[in-house]
């Protein structure tokens, strides 16, 4: 099974703006009886920053969640009826984000470079 | 350049009784921070802008708390500068709320007596500026986020700002989705306090202990739970506009609370004896008749009077007439503009259905259908296979008084009923139109997953997948 995440990113932090970012962190992962087999990191650089590129890239991509800081709600419905999952509000970087993601802690909200409790 | 004295610098900003409270008094959002834009504290008025927690920003870059569009494009801050003049910019953030808001931001660095910058402090005010929806094509026909040129619209318009510079209640009905929440805003946004926070409370939106928390704030140990001190959204308004909605949804417990602090405005939180003076002007909106739920013993009489001072109502969009084609082709230029679509207009059977449907959602739901279309139409103009299905099988229904309208606004997209095609098609619509809008049904349902959505349909996955090729859906 493939999952795919993508992350707006601000240097190794994940951006506080889902609509200025321009760099786009695209993590695939690849699953086998619950372990993860594979992993691929590719970061998408945006001449500018534009919203709609960053969720074409989550439909063209088909990425099943999105890690970001702040994001209008109209972004955040279009791609929440597109099927991803949104975690918005998130603090810290991108390594402490995928860290809880994947031990299933991640939620909206979470300041992880002070260590929320997770 | 020396170590700062954090602890003597918190000190500073915090002595009981001065600062601090000072602070909380102020209309507009103060940032204390480091010389590296770490949080030391920020003011109620802070909060309430960006929808923060005090004690969950400390310690935190001010990038993260703000999101202001100056944080990262020209911040000194944000640069590592140490020594730089104020900067004073306008631009916008984005609140916890998923708003975006236009602000005035001013930075200025902060020096001790021996010239040495010990740190920074930040203000951030709202400001009324170009909105997320303002058309500029549609001219003088939008007012903020309502857009209208129906006689109905327009008396609501002129309404506005003479109703803007009073400081009286104000109470807003009208059926679910017409825009009570715009129309609050623009009145805030229109008044003297436009420089204040605009605070919104669903009185719907909680149980009644929290609630009452929520609005009046409580104090430290005043329940279970309450380790700290907790400014309710009346003391986060100071200086601003509290849009209470579901106004008929507020227990009758809290309406004596309410009615309270419309006598005397001051708020007295949980679990203290201390008034608070709220310089607060309070606007309510509902769905519900009011004079029904008091007559019922659900709504206080005298707290209807007091808020009932003026009233203003806004027609459900069935009785707009001319603002249905003014609506759908405002929300078209939006998402075409969103979603980088190529679409010039919507064809005149599409136009016509839009014309006889009668909107139980209002403007909200107008806009639900316009942006489902603009979705799923690759054609120069979206037809009626564009359109939602449950457009084609709803029949119109009789106006109903807004005040009996508890009619929740529906999902942006209903389940399409598949593979039967909807008896209302056109004549000018072929099969292959009537199958290709099954296909977009099903896969919306499906949530794009093709093979339920081919399930839906009762095809093998491969026959969905000749299909869309063939009507280039893929």
């Amino acid at each position: 099974m493939q999952q795919r995440i993508l992350i707006p990113i601000l240097d190794n932090e994940i951006a506080p703006r889902f609509d200025l970012a321009t760099d786009v962190l695209i993590i695939s992962l690849v699953w086998v009886d619950g372990k993860i087999v594979d992993r691929e990191d590719k970061v998408v650089v945006l001449d500018h920053p534009s919203p709609e590129a960053v969720c074409r890239l989550v439909i063209v991509h088909t990425v099943n969640t999105v890690i970001c800081g702040g994001i209008e709600g109209e972004y955040y419905d279009f791609l929440v009826w597109k099927g991803a999952e949104v975690i918005d509000d998130v603090v810290g970087s991108t390594a402490d984000a995928m860290s809880v993601l994947l031990a299933g802690e991640l939620e909206s909200g979470m300041i992880l470079q002070r260590g929320d409790s997770w | 350049m020396p170590e700062v004295d954090r602890e003597r610098l918190i000190q500073f900003f915090t002595q009981p009784g001065t600062l601090s409270g000072l602070l909380d008094e102020l209309p507009i959002g103060v940032a204390v921070l480091e010389r590296d834009g770490s949080i030391l504290l920020v003011n109620g008025a802070y909060e309430s802008l960006t929808g923060v927690d005090r004690a969950r920003v400390t310690g935190l870059r001010c990038l993260h708390s703000l999101r202001c569009d100056f944080c990262t494009r020209d911040c000194p801050v944000f640069a590592g500068r140490s020594d730089f003049p104020i900067q004073q910019v306008k631009g916008n953030i984005i609140n916890r709320e998923r708003k975006k808001v236009p602000v005035r931001l001013t930075v200025a660095p902060v020096f001790d007596e021996a010239g040495e910058q010990v740190g920074v402090v930040e203000t951030v005010t709202p400001v009324s500026g170009p909105d997320d929806y303002d058309d500029p094509e549609a001219g003088s026909y939008s007012f903020g986020k309502l857009v209208g040129k129906s006689p109905q619209m327009d008396k609501v318009f002129r309404m506005v700002p003479s109703v803007a510079q009073t400081d009286s209640s104000v109470l807003i009905t009208g059926e679910t989705g017409t825009g009570k929440d715009a129309l609050a805003e623009q009145i805030h946004r229109a008044s003297d306090r436009a420089d204040g926070p605009f605070v919104k409370v669903n009185c719907g939106a909680l149980p009644d202990t929290l609630m009452e928390s929520e609005l009046f704030g409580h104090a430290k140990g005043a329940f279970t739970g309450a380790d700290q001190n907790k400014p309710g959204r009346f003391r986060l308004a100071h200086g601003g506009s509290l849009f209470l909605t579901e106004i008929g949804d507020l227990p009758l417990n809290l309406q004596v609370k309410l009615l309270s602090f419309l006598d005397d405005k001051t708020i007295y939180p949980l679990g203290s004896a201390k008034g608070f003076h709220a310089d607060v002007r309070v606007i309510v909106a509902t769905h519900r008749n009011l004079e029904a739920m008091v007559r019922a013993n659900q709504f206080r009489q005298d707290l209807l009077f007091r808020l009932n001072v003026i009233r203003i109502h806004l027609p459900p969009l069935r009785e707009r007439g001319v603002d249905i084609t003014l609506l759908q082709d405002h929300f078209l230029r939006d998402f075409r503009n969103r979603f980088n679509k190529k679409i010039v207009g919507f064809t005149r059977n599409a136009t016509d259905l839009l014309g006889e449907y009668h909107y139980p959602g209002n403007v909200r739901e107008l806009r639900n259908i316009i942006e489902y279309a603009v979705n799923f139409c690759n054609d120069k103009r979206i037809h009626l296979r564009h359109l939602p299905a449950y457009l084609h099988q709803v029949s119109a229904v009789p106006a109903q008084e807004a005040e009996a309208l508890p009619a929740p606004a529906p999902a942006p997209v209903p389940p399409p009923t598949v593979p039967e095609a909807p008896a209302a098609a056109r004549a000018s619509e072929t099969w292959e139109d009537v199958e290709r809008r099954m296909i977009l049904d099903a896969l919306v349902k499906a949530h794009g997953r093709r093979g339920r959505a081919a399930e839906i349909l009762g095809w093998g996955r491969s026959t969905l997948w000749r299909r869309m090729k063939r009507y280039g859906m893929e």
